[in-house]
């Protein structure tokens, strides 16, 4: 089956720039062993914690629940081989904030035992709506392109919503990274066969999987999957190769030629948007019973020795699969969890594996970073922002602080891309930024609300004095009135007592 | 292993102001050597003048904020200034006029409303008018270029020299015996004594379009804009803007009267046009900012260059046609905002 072609929809400005994903597409995905120990953060998910249900020094299994969902936003965790629990300790972790976070640390067994499935494994056409949300929502998937905002949720939300399109998100449009190319050109049924189980969810009738037009052997992959599974629900759609167009809204206008409305969701326009390795994994939990307890990575960067892609368990150390992969070369740098343009820089090796860790980047010195100079206000900023916004005044406005401005010239539509700190030749870190101002704005957002909640108790409080004194000054009334009436007999028992008072020898005292 | 924290994205951007600064200087040497071809090594002069009040200028005005001399003198922009300034003075220009223009450029223009990036006029457009208002003979002194009329004197280094340096020229040279009229001049002047345009451009000296000399090195300015344009240095709209907003209305006007107004072709091709539309209006820092706001901006200096060619006081009106432009930016940016994706549309935000 020949895919069909639609047109595209337009995406502004974005960067075509060098890829450098051939360092780690040569070779197929390797798998890296169990660890000794496995350090498994129990937030790995956008939304609440999740509730830890093992104690200090319990056996666990591969597969087995080692901390439950907790809340309306969250997603359940599973130990990734088996052993023992040694600790739950806060461990270096990448996060936006930094620092550590609570983890439970397993020490392995080597055996690698897998827990036995606690009900046997159902067809998933036989499940309905709910159970199937609700299945998912146990194997702990999230979305896996990097929001990892847990799957069931995002479906069970999607799902309220009239909708068109499944959009399988195979883009990967980030340099370096090739985990996705990688996992389409080797495990292609997997990807479809999620799609499949994801359209059944949502109840849509039709799928495309996004592809960059730079991968035509994962292009070809899914192809051939798609003529042996003769459903022509689904459909591969080419994307032009340019960041960012693997990001979740421009993928949308891409693919639908629609834009998601500004603060909306692409279920607004119809779409719900998967990873294809967020796909994977929902066939793998579905329909062989495995929970979200590996996946692969991309482990590249002039920084590491042989760069490649590795199937590699939750939790297990960064510096674990960089020596796995034959160890980093003499120049190295930053450690990146995530790609080049949006990843995080984390200060140790000793940070997990997680669930979103799509790429493990050691960039070397070879790029050169100049120090920061005055904005000329070339526009170039503006020309490849792919949300159209322009970068130089939000700049002004960012560095004036001027709230109302940043807000109008949309700081809040920026979808931190990176596009114009790579054009901008006076080296302006405009991305890093925009995301202090936005911190910034959220944090004066919740002071605003703060102060409200401060307002109100101060405006009870100052009621209720206002009250008592009310009251208070009603009692003194009263009693001045009582005293008024009790007239010259009272100021008669005053003038007693007193007068006792004196009578009293001084000495005893 | 322990790493260096940083920020993302972590690909260095490849380009930088200094390299955009020194391929406009670049793109400028057809020109200079056209220039000096036609007019003597006086834009030399100036220019070295000029770079060297603007340095000065620049290099103590960051003493005196405190700042990095360094970096401000590294990124190339005082130069631009300084050569872009020579290019719009005569050619016998004496060294404290030149000066006069730099200074107030740089200091007064550049560095007082914030230095690079903050300032609000074209730094060298602000000081070229200071100097048109304060010293109009020096400033209306052209000479013949070197294939003009039979009378034609050539100029020679000592003689630009003594004058760039004194304001004199030798006893044996007058004023009267190398000034003429710059075509600008003599159409206005022309126009205004009930000639026809026709019978003014058929003097030799008038050229094909622009006036002999002066539409050579005003197309050698046009080629070095367009490799600019080529390099992506600058961009086409404000270019297209300027040509579109003085073609369309002297063409329009050349149209209904032939014989009392100067050919579209005439004002594209003399004066400071070609100039403008590449250099100076393409200045980022003083412009409009979206795309369609730098085709807006253009487009009202085209039209101011044209009106103050055509009715103003003053032969050429680039200066005064980018400074009005320069005083529209903030209301041309609130105006032509582009629409966000995913908005409706944008929303105004009232005062601007």
């Amino acid at each position: 089956m020949s895919a069909p072609t639609f047109d595209l929809g337009y995406l502004h400005g974005g960067l075509r720039m060098p890829r450098r994903k051939d360092k780690s597409n040569k070779q197929p995905i390797a798998h890296v062993p169990v660890p000794q120990q496995l350090i498994i953060p129990i937030t790995q998910h956008a939304g609440d914690p999740a509730h830890v249900v093992v104690g200090i020094g319990e056996r666990v299994l591969k597969g087995q629940l080692i901390a439950e969902s907790d809340g309306p936003i969250s997603a359940p965790v599973h130990a990734s081989s088996s052993g023992k629990v040694v600790a739950i300790e806060p461990w270096p972790v990448s996060r936006r904030l930094g620092g550590n976070a609570p983890c439970i640390v397993i020490e392995c067994d080597g055996e690698d035992r897998a827990i036995e499935l606690s009900e046997a494994i159902t067809p998933f056409t036989s499940m309905d709506q709910e159970t199937l949300f609700q299945k998912i929502l146990q194997g702990g998937i999230v979305g896996l392109g990097g929001a990892v905002f847990p799957t069931a949720q995002k479906l069970m939300h999607a799902s309220i919503t009239p909708l068109e399109h499944l959009v399988l998100n195979g883009i990967e449009c980030e340099p370096y990274i090739t985990c996705d190319d990688m996992l389409m050109r080797e495990q292609a049924d997997e990807v479809l066969g999620g799609a499949q189980i994801l359209m059944h969810a949502l109840g849509v009738e039709h799928c495309f999987v996004a592809v960059e037009s730079d991968k035509p052997e994962a292009i070809h992959a899914i192809a051939d999957v798609m003529t042996e599974l003769q459903d022509d629900r689904i459909a591969i759609k080419q994307i032009p190769t340019i960041y960012p167009s693997g990001a979740e809204d421009q993928t949308v206008q891409l693919v639908t030629n629609k834009e998601v409305p500004t603060g909306g969701l692409p279920t607004d326009v119809g779409c719900v948007v998967q990873n294809v390795g967020t796909s994977a994994a929902v066939y793998r939990w579905i329909c062989r019973g495995e929970p979200l307890i590996s996946r692969v990575t991309t482990v590249t960067g002039d920084g590491i020795a042989a760069p490649m892609n590795v199937f590699a368990r939750i939790g297990t150390t960064v510096a674990d699969i960089i020596n796995f992969v034959g160890g980093y070369t003499e120049n190295v740098h930053h450690l990146v969890i995530g790609g080049p343009m949006t990843g995080r820089s984390v200060t140790t090796d000793r940070v997990p594996l997680v669930k979103a860790t799509n790429c493990i980047l050691v960039m070397s010195d070879e790029e050169q970073f100049g120090n920061e100079q005055p904005c000329i206000r070339c526009g170039d900023c503006a020309s490849v922002c792919p949300v159209q916004l322009l970068p130089q005044q939000l700049f002004w406005y960012a560095c004036a602080d001027d709230e109302e401005k940043l807000r109008s010239y949309g700081l809040m539509d920026c979808i931190e891309c990176g596009c114009c700190d790579l054009v901008c030749p006076s080296h302006i870190p405009l991305t890093a930024d925009f995301r202090m101002a936005k911190a910034r704005m959220r944090e004066l957002a919740d002071e605003v609300a703060r102060a409200e909640r401060a307002r109100l108790r101060y405006e009870f409080h100052t009621q209720r004095l206002d009250r008592e004194q009310l009251l208070r000054a009603q009692q003194l009334e009263a009693q001045k009135q009582a005293a008024r009436e009790g007239g010259s007999k009272a100021i008669s028992d005053i003038l007693e007592r007193t007068s006792k008072k004196d009578d009293r020898d001084p000495g005893e005292e | 292993m322990e790493f260096a924290r940083r920020d993302a994205p972590f690909i260095a951007p490849k380009a930088n102001v200094a390299s955009i600064m020194r391929q406009v200087l670049y793109a400028l040497i057809p020109a200079t050597i056209a220039y000096v071809w036609f007019f003597g090594t006086g834009l030399i002069f100036n220019m070295l003048i000029a770079v060297a009040f603007c340095i000065g200028g620049e290099a103590s005005m960051m003493l005196a904020r405190g700042k990095s001399i360094r970096v401000a003198l590294g990124d190339f922009s005082a130069i631009v200034t300084a050569v872009i300034l020579a290019f719009a003075l005569p050619p016998l220009t004496p060294w404290w006029v030149t000066a006069t223009a730099a200074l107030f450029g740089i200091v007064v223009a550049k560095h007082l409303y914030g230095g690079l990036g903050f300032n609000i006029f074209n730094p060298a457009m602000a000081g070229y008018v200071v100097v048109l208002v304060a010293f109009p003979v020096h400033l209306n002194f052209w000479i013949a270029p070197r294939i003009g009329d039979l009378d034609y004197h050539y100029v020679t280094i000592f003689e630009t020299l003594r004058y760039t340096l004194t304001g004199t020229l030798p006893d044996y040279l007058t004023i009267d015996a190398i000034s003429r009229a710059s075509p600008l001049d003599a159409v206005k002047s022309g126009l205004s004594t009930m000639h026809t345009f026709a019978e003014i451009h058929a003097n030799p000296m008038m050229g094909d379009f622009g006036g002999r000399g002066w539409e050579w090195i005003s197309n050698l300015i046009a080629l070095g804009g367009i490799w600019l344009l080529l390099k992506k240095i600058i961009r086409w709209h404000i270019p297209l803007g300027v040509f579109a907003g003085l073609l369309v209305p002297s063409g329009l006007m050349y149209l209904i009267e032939a014989g009392n107004h100067a050919s579209p072709g005439f004002y594209l091709f003399s004066g400071g046009t070609m100039l403008c539309a590449f250099f100076v209006a393409t200045d980022p820092v003083s412009a409009a900012t979206s795309p369609r706001g730098r085709f807006v901006y253009g487009v009202g200096i085209g039209f101011l260059i044209y009106a103050i060619r055509r009715w103003g006081s003053y032969a050429d009106g680039v200066a005064f046609a980018v400074i009005l432009m320069n005083m529209a930016v903030p209301a041309i940016d609130n105006l032509t905002r582009p629409r966000i994706v995913g908005h409706i549309r944008h929303e105004k935000t009232p005062g601007g």
